[in-house]
């Protein structure tokens, strides 16, 4: 079932609630057992639902990797773009019309390598978009390499004898850009995480949550976290929820609390759009001063 | 609102024109990054938009800029951005997403001197065949070049009617010579601008495809958020555009991507023909050669040499038809170019077995004057 439905009305009885989001013919989908892709997919549209976001005006942008793949399981506007640069394309989407839920969700070597400049500008612009990072430490879709998020010392295809690079913090990246929400979860913390995502999905301007996201395939594996559920294990013993915590201190270390919450709220600053248009009304002023 | 069309007479620089000309097509979304000698037009729209109610946004690099213009398209406005050479060499990465999503929108080079940072200040014509090949893959492009301000202009708006026409990003590959020249241009009134705009869906949502073509190859076009649950990718895909990584789904997407194009060309192509109804020798050119070709061609026929000029306005797709038909009549093209032979290889190729073909290069940093191509003429017609 795709574009079936006209929004608005129910979904037939024998769906899953959630099979009103997916464009069910395209299941099954191309990610591995374990992977919390899904479940971060998953709670988006439930947070979608539970704002009450008019599923025409939704729009999910990609870039490329397995998180990539995501916009065309969805039953929205979908856009799957080149690598790295979903954010930009998102952003062209977005400012000509400004009524759409614009969601960037993709994966961290998409947004944190390839596309980490347009990251930091995005947050430091604050345009509208709510950017959803599946974090799985790794380049999954290509096979387990490097990524500017594996921790200290792991073990990748690129990395035979362990990881010498220091990965990034995204929340504390983003914050020190200036994204007016920054939040971090994991995609076990299914209900959280879908708190979070409402809480964002009502305020304007660059918003940005991470997911910390299990790949037992090709992260998992070759980092003593074989079994399709040990990442899920690791995550659910060693998190720790502090909302509001400096995000300076929020760095993953293996062996050490993985610390989540809601970290950043700014409320007053105006987004890109409300800047522009604030703009036109001065350039609007001037002209007619003149006359 | 300020005016959108500035109907009269003005003397504007070519990149003025150029930005006069998207504003005068309806363009209402700019992206761009600074680049000599293309920024000029960026710092006009950006002067001009806030005016009509326009979005100009100056990105961090051309790989953004390049991306926005086509999720701006895909929003439904008419979107373009300005480059130079290495500029363009970042964007060709989302100029194959924009073909491969069928994205209209208009892409300008002002080509400098390459290969590299080059000639930042002076002209060249270095990027004709990047234009055809920049992207991976295969396809087909159109690309139009002007010779003067009130070309840059009114090819400006035949570059967005062409790019909304067949669902592809255009390029308009002018050079600084054009850019940084000054000249009369004349903007006609509102009314008489043909625009063309895209297709859109006749079938309600339940029964569109997102890539399901018309007889003319092109399918029609749902924008974000109208309800017709868009599905795009760079991917090779099929008609619902869900991923189809299959050696059939390639073969019939890639074909139709070209063959909307080549099965149009007649169309598309469009040159110029001065005294070619005697012509024994031919200059083929295009862009601000033109200019000094045609002087050139003056100079000659003064001298009672037959020779023709043949301008090509469009550069992508080749006008191939007309070069192989006046090959059967002239002895010899001649093909000046600001480059180490470009748009050469194609007269050649078209010519073969009928016509010589002589190049006339300068790797660029100025034109080629008049008397030059002159010489070459006049060299060859004593043959």
């Amino acid at each position: 079932m795709s574009r079936k439905m006209i929004s608005g009305e129910k979904p037939p009885q024998e769906l899953h609630p959630m099979d009103w989001w997916l464009r069910s013919e395209r299941m099954p989908h191309i990610w591995c057992a374990g992977c919390g892709i899904g479940s971060t997919l998953y709670a988006w549209a439930r947070a979608l639902d539970s704002v009450g976001i008019d599923k025409e005006k939704v729009v999910y942008v990609s870039g490329i990797g397995c998180c990539g793949r995501g916009s065309g399981y969805l039953d929205v506007d979908g856009f799957h773009t080149t690598h790295g640069r979903a954010i930009p394309f998102a952003i062209g989407i977005k400012l000509v019309k400004p009524d759409l839920c614009v969601n960037v969700i993709s994966g961290d070597g998409d947004l944190f390598s390839i596309g980490g400049n347009h990251f930091i500008h995005a947050c430091r612009r604050n345009v509208d978009l709510l950017v959803i990072c599946t974090n799985n430490f790794i380049y999954g879709m290509t096979g387990g390499q490097l990524a500017a998020t594996t921790p200290l010392g792991d073990y990748s295809t690129t990395t035979p004898y362990g990881n010498i690079e220091p990965p990034f913090n995204t929340p504390h990246l983003a914050d020190a850009s200036g994204a007016v929400y920054v939040a971090r979860w994991t995609s076990i913390h299914v209900r959280l995480l879908e708190k979070s995502i409402a809480e964002a999905l009502r305020m304007k301007g660059f918003r940005y949550i991470e997911v910390l996201s299990p790949c037992p395939v090709n992260y998992g594996r070759r980092n003593r976290l074989r079994e399709v559920d040990d990442i899920a294990k690791w995550f659910w013993k060693s998190s720790v929820i502090k909302h509001g915590a400096d995000t300076s201190e929020v760095q993953i270390e293996k062996g050490k609390p993985l610390i989540l919450g809601n970290f950043v709220k700014r409320e007053k600053k105006l987004s890109y759009y409300e800047e522009l248009k604030k703009l036109e009304e001065k350039v609007k002023r001037a002209a007619e001063a003149e006359k | 609102m300020g005016k959108t069309v500035l109907t009269g007479k003005h003397f504007w620089y070519g990149n003025i024109a150029i930005a006069e000309g998207a504003i005068a097509a309806g363009c209402r979304f700019f992206a761009g990054y600074p680049i000599t000698p293309a920024s000029e037009i960026a710092e006009h729209i950006s002067k001009r938009f806030p005016e009509i109610g326009g979005i100009f946004i100056q990105f961090e690099d051309e790989l953004a800029a390049m991306a926005a213009i086509l999720g701006a398209s895909w929003a439904g406005a008419k979107s373009m951005t300005s480059t130079s050479g290495p500029g363009f060499s970042l964007m060709v990465e989302n100029f194959g997403l924009g073909v491969m999503m069928e994205v209209p929108t208009v892409v300008v080079n002002i080509q400098r001197g390459g290969p590299s940072t080059g000639l930042p200040t002076l002209t060249a014509q270095g990027d004709v065949m990047q234009a055809k090949w920049g992207s991976h893959g295969q396809y087909e492009v159109i690309a139009l070049s002007p010779d003067s301000p009130q070309e840059a202009f009114d090819l400006t708006i035949r570059c967005f009617n062409l790019a909304e026409k067949y669902r592809v990003p255009v390029i308009l590959l002018a050079s600084e010579t054009v850019g940084h020249s000054a000249g009369k241009v004349v903007v006609p009134p509102e009314d008489e601008i043909e625009l063309i705009d895209r297709k859109k869906p006749t079938v309600p949502p339940e029964e569109y495809l997102s890539y399901m073509p018309d007889e003319d190859l092109i399918p029609p076009m749902a924008l974000a958020g109208e309800g017709y649950a868009v599905c795009t990718t760079g991917l090779t895909h099929d008609e619902k555009g869900y991923p189809d990584i299959s050696a059939e789904a390639q073969e019939k997407l890639v074909r139709r991507l070209n063959d909307k194009i080549r099965k149009h060309l007649e169309e598309i192509v469009d040159v110029e023909e001065e005294n070619m109804e005697d012509a024994k020798i031919a200059v083929v050119s295009y862009g601000q050669v033109s200019r000094p070709a045609k002087r050139a061609v003056k100079m000659a026929r003064e001298e009672g040499i037959k020779v023709g000029s043949i301008k090509l306005i469009t550069v992508w797709p080749f006008a191939e038809n007309v070069i192989r038909k006046w090959a059967k009549q002239v002895e010899l093209f001649v093909v000046p170019e600001l480059n180490y032979g470009q748009i050469y290889l194609e007269v050649k190729r078209e010519a073969a077995g009928d016509a010589e073909t002589v190049l006339v290069p300068r790797m660029g940093g100025r034109l080629i004057t008049p008397q030059e191509i002159y010489q070459e003429i006049k060299k060859v017609s004593e043959k």
